[in-house]
């Protein structure tokens, strides 16, 4: 009975869901007809390549059109890391137990432990290259991440320090603060761009873009690892 | 490109991406295990990011990026969307992480997972 009442509903929004999206249409442009609007896509591209000289347009939308929408999107993230934290508090004698249902073969703990940098190098060179070719600081410290979920994967003992996990969090977020605050003070706005742009397709080009998605890409990546160290601590008591 | 492919290709991108988003609500909304109500909340995620992308897709339009073979005649799919799933996909990571912490901290009281179990709930 209930399930029925479940698949009406759903069949009720998934009705209205699609039928405005079909209307919509699938790639279509809608701007053709009158020549004196312009999409706001088309300003974006424009300046993107004009004033910021930064190839990836997505990266120049995010830390700079929308850079105070990314860094209230770094609050949150951390904000939910703090809460991970303090729901999954506990007395100190429990922390550092990991729950192990069965400890890694030698093939695993060797081949992490020589895949490990390599992981760690490919995040650095995708948060790095953010504003050249697809990818960025968010995309960069996921990969980083997953390294460091490998390594306490496969060892039972492997561990991370906390205090330097919030310490390398703390300065990430102070650099990308203070370079928007550094915006202002060279007469601009929050986030403003004061450093030379270079030319098109350099690594050092873009101005103060690469700064902040690389302090993004180390915030990301001492976050989730907080996020994954914390969860793979907490030892759930069989016998309740 | 035809235009009739992708007449057809209409109804199965956004049906694709509204079929997944419709599961998740389902997991959601039917399942009694809390861990499948997490992982049916971020099914709903999924969907609502494919779709978001779906709809800044243009016709014969490329990647936003101008790298060197872009020869600058080829238009662009419309960046706004990707950059806005960007953030969708953090929120909902920060979401799921809370989300599973709570469910931790049930079954360190209750030692059960299932809903139905956990006598406080009702009313």
């Amino acid at each position: 009975m209930k399930k029925i009442l479940v698949l009406l509903l759903l069949a009720v929004v998934g009705f209205y869901v699609a039928e405005t999206f079909f209307d919509i249409g699938f790639g279509n442009s809608h701007f053709v007809k009158n020549e004196a609007i312009k999409p706001v896509k088309d300003i974006y591209l424009q300046q993107t390549v004009q004033e910021l000289k930064v190839s990836n347009t997505v990266t120049s939308i995010v830390v700079n059109f929308r850079g105070f929408d990314t860094l209230g999107e770094v609050t949150v993230l951390f904000l939910s890391v703090t809460a991970l934290g303090s729901i999954l508090y506990k007395k100190r004698h429990h922390v550092g137990e990991r729950s192990v249902l069965f400890s890694a073969s030698s093939i695993v703990t060797s081949g992490s432990k020589l895949l490990f940098p390599a992981i760690v190098l490919l995040g650095a060179y995708v948060f790095i290259h953010g504003h050249l070719s697809p990818g960025g600081g968010f995309q960069g410290g996921v990969i980083i991440a997953t390294g460091f979920l490998l390594m306490l994967l496969a060892y039972e003992n492997y561990s991370v320090s906390h205090n330097g996990l919030s310490i390398v969090e703390s300065l990430a977020g102070i650099t990308f603060a203070g370079v928007g605050l550094l915006g202002f003070m060279n007469g601009g706005t929050f986030l403003q761009n004061f450093l030379p742009t270079g030319v098109l397709n350099d690594l050092f080009s873009g101005g103060v873009i690469p700064i902040i998605y690389i302090a993004v890409g180390f915030k990301v990546a001492a976050e989730l690892t907080g996020v994954i160290y914390t969860v793979l601590n907490e030892k759930g008591e069989q016998n309740g | 490109m035809d235009s009739t492919y992708f007449q057809y290709l209409d109804y199965a991108v956004y049906g694709t991406a509204v079929l997944v988003m419709l599961t998740g609500l389902y997991a959601a909304l039917v399942k009694r295990s809390l861990l499948k109500i997490v992982i049916g909340l971020s099914i709903v995620d999924s969907g609502l990011n494919l779709l978001i992308v779906t709809l800044g897709y243009l016709k014969g339009g490329t990647a936003p990026i101008f790298s060197a073979g872009y020869d600058g005649t080829q238009t662009m799919v419309d960046p706004i969307p990707q950059a806005l799933v960007l953030t969708a996909i953090v929120i909902g990571f920060g979401v799921t992480a809370v989300a599973l912490s709570l469910v931790i901290r049930l079954w360190r009281h209750h030692h059960t997972l299932y809903i139905d179990e956990i006598k406080n709930l009702k009313w």
